[in-house]
C-alpha cells in the first residue's frame, strides 16, 4: 500500500494545463469547452462512444483523452455505456454494413439534443475503405452528422476541438 | 531436410507435389494435392505435431481454373502450403475440422465469403456474413462487384442453445459498454457460472481483403496498416515483406532495423495500455492510469520523431519512409530509462497486491493442450505454455543475429490472466532491452530501395510478430501481374477460439477481465 500511495504522491498531477504541444489556440479550447458544456449542458457533458467499423486506431485516440495527460473529465466530459444517458454519440468508422443497423438503433435511442460527433478520416468519407458492399463511406450516411473531425485518427487535440465545436453549436 | 516435406511425402507419396519458383520466399515450401487427398495431407501434418496457421481460398478463374483451396502448416520455424483445386462447377472441399479445430471459423469464412461448401463441417452456420445478406454474396469471387449495395434479406442466426432449470443467456454488444470494437458475446449461465459463451464476429467487416484486389500493389501498405489500427506497424510491415518476397528486392540493412525498431516501439504501447488496462477491469484503475501516462509519452516521441503517434504508414514497400537521426537516438535512449525506472516500480506494485492477485490468478485458465488445439499464436500462446515467435522462428534483421541479440521469449504454463498479463510485462523488459541494442548498433546507410512489379502468377509470403502474435500475409499475383488475392491471417482469427475456451468455469463478472487479459481484435478478424 506504502507504494501505491508513494507512486501517487512522486506522480503527482500530470495533467497538463492544456496539451503541451498546443499553443495559445489550443489553450482556449480547454477553456471554451469548459464555458460551454457549464452553459449547455450544466457542467456535464455525456458521451456515447459508437465504434461502427472502425480500425480501432481511432478508439486508442478516444481513449487518450481520457488518460490523465489530456483528462476530459475535467471539462465536464463523460463517457457512458448506455446511449439513453448520452448528450453525443462520437462514431468511428466508415460504418460497415453490419453495423448499420446497430448504429441506427443507438442514435434512435439516444435523448435530444442527439449531437453526432463523425471521427477519424473513416467516419468522414470511408477513409481508406471507401465505399463498398461492406463499407457504407462515413456516418453521415446512416445519421445526421453535427461535426466532422478529419485524421487517421485525428490527435487527442483535434479530438477535443471537434467536440468543442459541437458544444457551442 | 524438411520434416514437414518428409512427413507429407511419407504418407502421400507422389501426390504431394512441390513445387519450385512458385512461393515465394524460397523456405516456404509449397506442395499441390489432389482434392481427395487434402484430409489425408492434414493428417500427416498432424502427425508430425505441425500446427494450423491459417486455411483460406482463390477465385481463380482468371487463370481460367476453378478455386484453390489452401493451408499453411507451421512446425517451429517452417512453413508448408498445401494447395489442392476445385472446379468452378462444384465448388466443394473435404472439412479439416476433425483434424484441426481452427479450421471450424476459417471454412466457415471461406464458405461465406468465397462460396466455397467444406464437405463434413459440422457447422454451416455463415461466418462475418450476416443472416441479412443475400445467400449467393460470395465477395470474394471475382464475379461479385464490390462497388455495389447489399440488399437486405430476412434471416435468422441459429445461437447455441441450452436449457434447463436456472439456465439463462446474457446477451452482450455489439455495442459495448467502454470504448470498444464491437462483438456480440452470449453466455448461458446459472447463477454466476457460466456454461457457455458463443461469441458473434463480423460486425466491423470492411471488405479489406476485396479492396486490396482494387489497389495497385505499391498503395496496399497503406490499407494493411488500418488492419488493425493498434497493430498498424506489424500489419504494414507482413504487406510489405510479402510484396518484397513477391518481387524478391531486398530492403536496405538500415531499413530492416528501424522496422524492427517501430515494431518494438509498438509493442511496448500497447502492452503497457493492456497491462494497466487488466488491472482497471480488476478494479485497480490505479495502474490503468500509470499506464496510460507512460504510454502517452511513448507516443508523443512517436510524432515527434517519426510524425505519427502510432508510426502509420512509416513502413513502405522496399523500407521505411523515415529515418533517426542521432538527436533522436539520445531522445529515445532517455526516455527508455525515464520508463524501465516507472515501470518496475509499478511492476513490484502489481506483484505485491494480494486483491489483484486473488483477481488474475487462476482466472479465465487456457489450458496448454487447449491452447495447442486451436493453434493458438503469440501473447495467449506463450501464456499457455507455448514457445512460439516469429522473431526467432522467421527473423529479418536484426532478429537473425540470435548469439548476439539474445532474444528472449517468455513463456509460461498457468495460462491465466495473470500468465497473460506477465508474459506482457516480461516483453516490455526484453523490447526496451531490443530498442537499446538496435539504437547502439544499426548500421547506416539507405532506408529504402525501389521495389518492381510483381511478375504473374506468383505468390508471396509473411510472417511477422505484431504485439498479439503472428501476422500472416499471403500475396498470389494474377495472370497480368496485377493483385488476385491479399489473405491476411490476424492473430486474432485463431485467438478469439480461446477466449471461448478459456471462460468456462468462470464467473460472469469475470468476463471482461478475461476478455482484456486476451484483447484480441475484432477489425483484424473481421476485415
Ligand atoms: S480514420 Fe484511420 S485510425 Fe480511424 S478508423 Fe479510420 S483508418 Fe482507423
Amino acid at each position: 500500500m506504502i507504494r501505491i500511495l508513494r507512486q501517487i504522491f512522486r506522480t503527482g498531477i500530470v495533467t497538463e494545463e492544456l496539451p503541451r504541444e498546443a499553443d495559445a489556440e489550443i489553450r482556449e479550447t480547454g477553456s471554451r469547452l469548459e464555458e460551454a458544456i457549464r452553459r449547455r449542458f450544466r457542467g456535464s457533458l455525456t458521451i456515447r462512444q459508437v465504434d461502427a467499423g472502425s480500425c480501432n486506431g481511432c478508439e486508442l485516440e478516444i481513449h487518450a483523452i481520457n488518460n490523465p495527460i489530456y483528462n476530459c473529465e475535467r471539462f465536464g466530459i463523460h463517457f457512458t455505456a448506455s446511449p439513453r444517458f448520452a448528450d453525443m454519440l462520437l462514431v468511428t468508422g466508415p460504418v460497415s454494413h453490419n453495423m448499420e443497423i446497430a448504429l441506427r438503433r443507438t442514435y434512435v435511442a439516444t435523448p435530444p439534443p442527439k449531437l453526432v460527433v463523425a471521427v477519424g478520416d473513416c467516419g468522414c468519407n470511408g477513409g481508406v475503405f471507401g465505399e463498398s458492399y461492406a463499407s457504407l463511406g462515413g456516418v453521415h450516411k446512416v445519421v445526421p452528422v453535427d461535426v466532422f473531425i478529419p485524421g487517421c485518427p485525428p490527435t487527442p487535440t483535434a479530438l477535443l476541438q471537434g467536440i468543442l465545436k459541437a458544444v457551442e453549436g | 531436410m524438411s520434416m514437414l516435406k518428409d512427413a507429407i511425402t511419407s504418407l502421400l507419396g507422389t501426390d504431394a507435389q512441390f513445387v519450385d519458383g512458385y512461393q515465394q520466399p524460397g523456405r516456404v515450401l509449397f506442395c499441390s494435392v489432389p482434392r481427395e487427398k487434402f484430409v489425408e495431407a492434414a493428417r500427416s501434418m498432424k502427425k508430425a505435431y505441425a500446427l494450423l496457421a491459417a486455411e483460406w481460398a482463390t477465385d481463380e478463374t482468371p487463370f481460367g481454373k476453378g478455386y484453390g483451396i489452401f493451408a499453411c502448416y507451421r512446425w517451429g520455424a517452417e512453413y508448408l502450403i498445401v494447395k489442392t483445386e476445385a472446379p468452378a462447377d462444384d465448388p466443394t472441399f473435404p472439412s479439416l475440422t476433425k483434424k484441426y479445430v481452427p479450421a471450424f471459423r476459417f471454412e466457415r469464412q471461406m464458405q461465406s465469403l468465397m462460396g466455397l461448401t467444406p464437405v463434413n463441417h459440422p457447422d454451416t452456420r455463415p461466418w462475418i456474413k450476416f443472416e441479412d445478406w443475400p445467400a449467393d454474396a460470395w465477395p470474394l469471387r471475382k464475379s461479385f462487384d464490390p462497388s455495389q449495395r447489399l440488399a437486405r434479406v430476412h434471416g435468422e442466426y441459429q445461437w447455441i442453445k441450452s436449457e434447463g432449470e436456472g439456465v439463462y443467456e446474457i446477451p452482450v454488444g455489439p455495442v459495448h459498454a467502454g470504448i470498444i470494437e464491437p462483438g456480440h458475446f452470449r453466455f448461458q449461465a446459472v447463477g454466476e457460472d457460466v456454461l457457455n459463451l458463443e461469441e458473434r464476429l463480423g460486425y466491423v467487416h470492411k471488405g479489406i481483403e476485396k479492396r486490396f484486389e482494387s489497389l495497385p500493389w505499391e498503395q496496399g501498405f497503406r490499407l494493411a496498416g488500418r488492419v488493425s489500427g493498434d497493430t498498424t506497424v506489424a500489419h504494414s510491415l507482413g504487406y510489405c515483406m510479402a510484396l518484397e518476397s513477391l518481387t524478391q528486392c531486398n530492403p536496405p540493412e538500415r531499413a530492416h532495423w528501424l522496422r524492427a525498431l517501430f515494431l518494438e516501439r509498438e509493442r511496448i504501447a500497447n502492452h503497457l495500455g493492456d497491462i494497466g488496462a487488466i488491472c482497471n477491469d480488476a478494479a485497480f484503475a490505479f495502474m490503468l492510469y500509470q499506464m496510460m501516462r507512460l504510454k502517452e509519452s511513448l507516443l508523443r516521441t512517436n510524432h515527434r520523431l517519426f510524425g505519427h503517434r502510432f508510426i502509420m504508414d512509416r513502413i513502405v514497400p522496399g523500407g521505411v519512409a523515415v529515418d533517426i537521426e542521432p538527436r533522436g537516438k539520445e531522445e529515445i535512449l532517455t526516455e527508455l530509462d525515464r520508463l524501465s525506472r516507472d515501470f518496475e516500480k509499478l511492476v513490484v506494485i502489481y506483484e505485491e497486491n494480494p486483491s489483484l492477485e486473488d483477481r488474475v490468478r487462476t482466472t479465465g485458465v487456457l489450458k496448454p493442450a487447449m491452447a495447442r488445439e486451436i493453434c493458438a499464436v503469440g501473447i495467449v500462446a506463450r501464456a499457455s505454455g507455448m514457445n512460439l515467435d516469429c522473431r526467432i522462428f522467421n527473423p529479418f534483421p536484426p532478429y537473425d543475429q540470435y548469439d548476439r541479440l539474445e532474444l528472449d521469449v517468455p513463456v509460461m504454463i498457468t495460462g491465466d490472466v495473470h500468465a497473460r498479463t506477465w508474459v506482457r510485462v516480461r516483453e516490455v523488459r526484453e523490447s526496451i532491452r531490443i530498442i537499446r541494442w538496435i539504437l547502439e548498433n544499426m548500421p547506416s546507410g539507405p532506408i529504402s530501395s525501389p521495389v518492381i512489379a510483381p511478375g504473374p502468377d506468383k505468390a508471396g509470403f509473411a510472417a511477422v510478430e505484431g504485439w498479439r502474435g503472428e501476422i500472416i500475409y499471403w500475396l498470389q499475383s494474377g495472370p497480368q501481374g496485377q493483385v488476385n488475392r491479399c489473405m491476411v491471417r490476424d492473430p486474432s482469427s485463431v485467438n478469439w477460439l480461446g477466449l471461448e475456451q478459456a471462460i468456462h468455469g468462470n464467473i460472469v463478472p469475470d468476463f471482461p477481465l478475461c476478455n482484456k487479459s486476451f484483447n484480441q481484435s475484432y477489425s483484424g478478424h473481421d476485415l
